[in-house]
This record gives C-alpha cells, sequence and structure tokens, in this order.
C-alpha cells in the first residue's frame, strides 16, 4: 500500500498525444505512487497503450510531462528508463534466443549488477531452471509470461509497467503470477500500472484503477467502490457502460 | 563502464545466434567465398587468354577480396540490425536505457569480429586455391582495409537508417547497396575507364582510393598517399552523417509513432 505522502513513482502531467486529426491522449494527469499498483483500464483504442509507449520513451509525446522518480523521460531518458521496465503481450522477447540467453541480454541492457546471481534467483522465482535453455519461441503462453516477469524484474525497478500481463493464462498459473508481481511490489517498494480486461484480476491486484476513454481519463476511484458510486453492481459492469456511454458517466 | 555492457550485449545477442545457427555462420562465409573461386578462375583465365605475362591475379582477385571485405562489414552491421526486425525486438531494445550510439557501437563491435574472420577465410582460400600474395601489396594493406572498413561501417548505418525510416519491408534497399556502389568504386578497373560523370561519383568514393592504389602498387608505382588520405576523410564524414541520418530517423520515428507501432509496420 501506498505510502502516504510519499512523493510519486510516477507522475504524469497533462499529458496529450495527437496523430494528424485523431487525439489518441488527451490531457490526462494521474500518478503511481511507491508500492501501489494503479489499473490503467478502458476499452480498446482508449489510449492506454499509447499512454504507456509514451511512459516507455518509444513514442513521444505532443505536450505535457512524464516524470520518473522525478526524473523527466523526455529530458533524461537513460536514467529514467533505468529506473523503468515492462511486460507486455504485444512485445515478446526474441524467440530464437534461450530464455538464459534472453535474461544475459537484457540484464547487460539493463546495466544489472551480478548478472549471474540475479539471472539465478529470478530463475528459481518464476520456476524457470527446467527451461532455461529452451528458445524463447518454443515455450508455453505462461512459460513465456513468466520469462518475460523475469525479464522485467531484472533490473529492480521502481515503476514497472504491465500491459495485460497474465492474458492467456489458466486461472492457476494467473493466480500465481499476480501473486509473485504482488511479492516483488513490495519487496523493491515498486509503483505498478497494470493494464488489464481482466476485471476480477483489478479487484484482486489495483488500489486504484483509472477508466480512459478516448483520450482522457473518465473516472478513478478504488475499485471496490467505484462501481457503487456510479450505479453499478461490479467493475465489470461499470466498463461496459464506460465503453458504451462514456459521455454519460463522465458527466455524473 | 556500462555504456561498454550494453555494447558488448547487442554484440552478444549476434554471437548466441550465431553459435546456435550454422546457416548464419555459413551465410559469412559462402558467398564470399563463391566470389573469391569465380574472380579467381577469372583471373588464370585472362592469364592464359592474354598470353601477355602479366598476372591478373593480384590486381583482380586482391581487389575482389578487399571488396568482399567492404560488403561483409556493412553486412555485419545490417544483419545485426535486420535480426532485431525479423525478431520484432524494437520495443524491448528502444525501451530499454540503452542509447543509440551503444546500439550502434554493439552492431559495429559483431560486425568487425565476423569480417576479420571472413577475411582470413578469403585469404587463406585465394592464397591456397590461385597463388595471392595478398601482403606483397605491403604496408599500404593497413590504409586500404581501413578505408574499406569504415566505408563498409558507414554504409551499413546508412542502411539500417533506410529500414528504420521506411519499415521491415524496405530491407530489399539495403542488399543491393554494394552492387549500386561497385561500378562507380572502380574495384576491377581504372577510375579513367568511367565516363566524366561517373568520375566525379568515383571521386567522392573512398573505395576509389583504395583500387587505384592498389592498380599502381601492381603495375610497381608509388601508392597514392594523398587520395587515400581523403579516403579515410570522406569515410569519417560518412559515418557522421551517417550516424546522424539515423539518430534523427529514430527521433523522427518516435515522434510519428512508428516505432512504437514497428512490428505493424511489417506485416503490411
Amino acid at each position: 500500500m501506498r505510502t502516504a505522502g510519499s512523493s510519486p513513482t510516477l507522475s504524469v502531467t497533462d499529458l496529450r498525444r495527437v496523430f494528424g486529426d485523431i487525439v489518441a491522449v488527451d490531457g490526462v494527469t494521474f500518478s503511481v505512487g511507491p508500492n501501489e499498483t494503479v489499473g490503467l483500464l478502458g476499452p480498446n483504442g482508449a489510449g492506454k497503450t499509447t499512454t504507456i509507449n509514451m511512459i516507455l520513451g518509444v513514442l513521444s509525446q505532443t505536450s505535457g510531462s512524464i516524470l520518473i522518480e522525478g526524473i523527466d523521460i523526455a529530458k533524461d531518458r537513460r536514467r529514467a528508463l533505468e529506473k523503468t521496465n515492462f511486460a507486455a503481450v504485444y512485445a515478446p522477447l526474441p524467440g530464437n534466443l534461450t530464455v538464459i540467453q534472453n535474461l544475459r541480454f537484457f540484464g547487460l541492457l539493463y546495466d544489472v549488477e551480478d548478472l549471474s546471481e540475479r539471472i539465478a534467483e529470478l530463475s528459481d522465482a518464476f520456476d524457470l531452471i527446467n527451461i532455461r535453455n529452451t528458445r524463447f519461441g518454443l515455450l508455453s503462453s505462461g512459460e513465456q509470461t513468466r520469462v518475460c516477469l523475469a525479464k522485467a524484474l531484472l533490473n529492480r525497478p521502481r515503476l514497472l509497467l504491465l500491459d495485460e500481463p497474465t492474458a492467456s493464462l489458466d486461472p492457476a498459473t494467473a493466480r500465481d503470477i499476480r501473486a509473485k508481481i504482488l511479492e516483488y511490489t513490495t519487496r523493491y517498494n515498486m509503483g505498478i500500472l497494470w493494464t488489464t480486461h481482466n476485471m476480477y484480476e483489478v479487484t484482486q491486484v489495483c488500489e486504484r484503477v483509472l477508466f480512459l476513454s478516448k483520450g482522457k481519463i473518465l473516472l478513478e476511484g478504488a475499485p471496490q467502490s467505484l462501481p457503487g458510486e456510479y450505479g453499478k453492481e461490479t467493475l465489470e459492469d461499470l466498463f461496459i457502460s464506460v465503453a458504451r456511454e462514456p459521455l454519460t458517466l463522465g458527466g455524473t | 563502464m556500462s555504456g561498454l555492457r550494453r555494447t558488448a550485449g547487442i554484440a552478444l545477442r549476434q554471437y548466441y545466434l550465431l553459435r546456435s545457427s550454422p546457416a548464419r555462420v555459413l551465410s559469412v562465409y559462402a558467398w564470399i567465398m563463391i566470389d573469391i573461386i569465380l574472380w579467381g578462375f577469372i583471373s588464370q583465365y585472362l592469364n592464359i587468354a592474354t598470353a601477355s605475362g602479366a598476372n591478373f591475379v593480384p590486381a583482380l582477385l586482391g581487389a575482389v577480396l578487399l571488396w568482399d571485405f567492404f560488403g561483409r562489414v556493412m553486412h555485419g552491421v545490417t544483419t545485426s540490425f535486420l535480426e532485431d526486425v525479423w525478431s520484432q525486438n524494437f520495443l524491448n531494445l528502444f525501451a530499454s536505457p540503452m542509447s543509440i550510439t551503444e546500439y550502434l557501437g554493439g552492431l559495429v563491435l559483431i560486425s568487425t569480429v565476423l569480417s576479420i574472420l571472413g577475411l582470413i577465410a578469403m585469404i587463406i582460400l585465394a592464397t591456397i586455391a590461385f597463388g595471392l600474395r595478398f601482403f606483397a601489396y605491403g604496408l599500404m594493406l593497413v590504409p586500404f582495409l581501413l578505408v574499406l572498413f569504415l566505408f563498409g561501417i558507414a554504409m551499413g548505418i546508412f542502411g539500417i537508417a533506410l529500414v528504420l525510416r521506411f519499415g521491415p519491408a524496405s530491407e530489399w534497399l539495403v542488399w543491393p547497396i554494394p552492387a549500386i556502389v561497385t561500378p562507380f568504386a572502380a574495384v576491377v578497373y581504372p577510375v579513367a575507364t568511367l565516363p566524366a560523370w561517373m568520375q566525379w561519383v568515383s571521386k567522392l568514393l573512398p573505395p576509389s582510393y583504395v583500387f587505384e592504389g592498389l592498380r599502381m602498387i601492381v603495375a610497381g608505382n608509388s601508392p597514392p598517399v594523398g587520395g587515400l588520405i581523403l579516403g579515410f576523410v570522406l569515410c569519417v564524414l560518412y559515418i557522421l552523417v551517417a550516424s546522424w541520418i539515423f539518430a534523427h530517423t529514430y527521433r523522427m520515428i518516435t515522434r510519428s509513432g512508428l516505432l512504437a507501432r514497428y512490428k505493424a509496420e511489417g506485416s503490411t
């Protein structure tokens, strides 16, 4: 749980991204604190991945600012990204490298100290020992997810971005993965921005959620209390309303 | 120190790929060996057919060997980059703290190692099969190889900037670059053979100074040191320009959004 008064791990202010005539992200402002998991929710095309890409520095913002532990990614990309890592379903690791080769490769890119020990520790934590010499492309979805998460934790990030980390996993594996991520959140005092379409998962892991629709943050609050505040029974009902009637909810 | 580790990481990835793939290792040697065999026999045939007593091996086969060295350097850079394109690894790479300089440094490092291995293989084959006395060019080999190496790096970086800008489908633009440059570089004939406008282009290409120098040494004349210095200066300039183009392209596709959806561009 976030410590009251602590400075944010991620601070996004008035973030805006325009592609030609299309406003993909429109004045988004939010923060993620240390040891806090924030859900970034919204229908397809709401601007979630665009927001994450801007935080990762692979897409520049039209305006606004992104600070990671106070470091502006637009001004000091390297220092900001040294404190960050991510795992996303649309960014698989190179399939022609083995698990151990991938971890060594990315460990060097993130300049991880005592890399061999770190890889051994994460291989043990994410149950990668038996598949360490298997090529990433030959692994099952669950195994690939575990490897991607091990890669994402290599540099002990202060900010972790997760884009549907448990998509395509069976419920038991997904539960184990969630537990493991939350364990590391506490251990590293990490801030997590978690994107998913699984509302059950959101209620399990997120202390706060942001509902994004058409590039704007429509709603913000605790996943347990937010549905009730808008007259909905469940978070899923609220999600559907956001997707179908964003203007009605935004004006509430 | 962290920069060196990142550069080593990029090179290490290519080493892993080569170690696990005989096809990739073969590609380092196959085409250049075929070229050496082809031009070795052509040189031998010309020795017999012209009956002039002239030995075409040092002028022709030596030139082809040096030209293949340039091609090997260039493709060492581009192929390593294309491995990241083919494995759709851009998001993982460029969302890391690695800088563009470190990335290019890694590509150059692995290209240097592979090019040296390719050069050794070519020299052994050309010496054993066709009697090429490669080291007869003397100390001038150092500037010859240096200029071709630097030009290969420049063209390699320029080539990958093209692919970065125009998307994965544009890789076909990269492969023919050495073939396009060959007529102007005067690899197997003197620059004076070319029409005036091509000679002007030739003067802007550092390899032309290398091959003119090589022919002068074979003919028993002093090599054109001034030309080689100019070639070296042009190479340094071209590397700087190519690196700037790559860095500028990177910034541009970060702004346009192409980098974030590079994978999608590959599927069109």
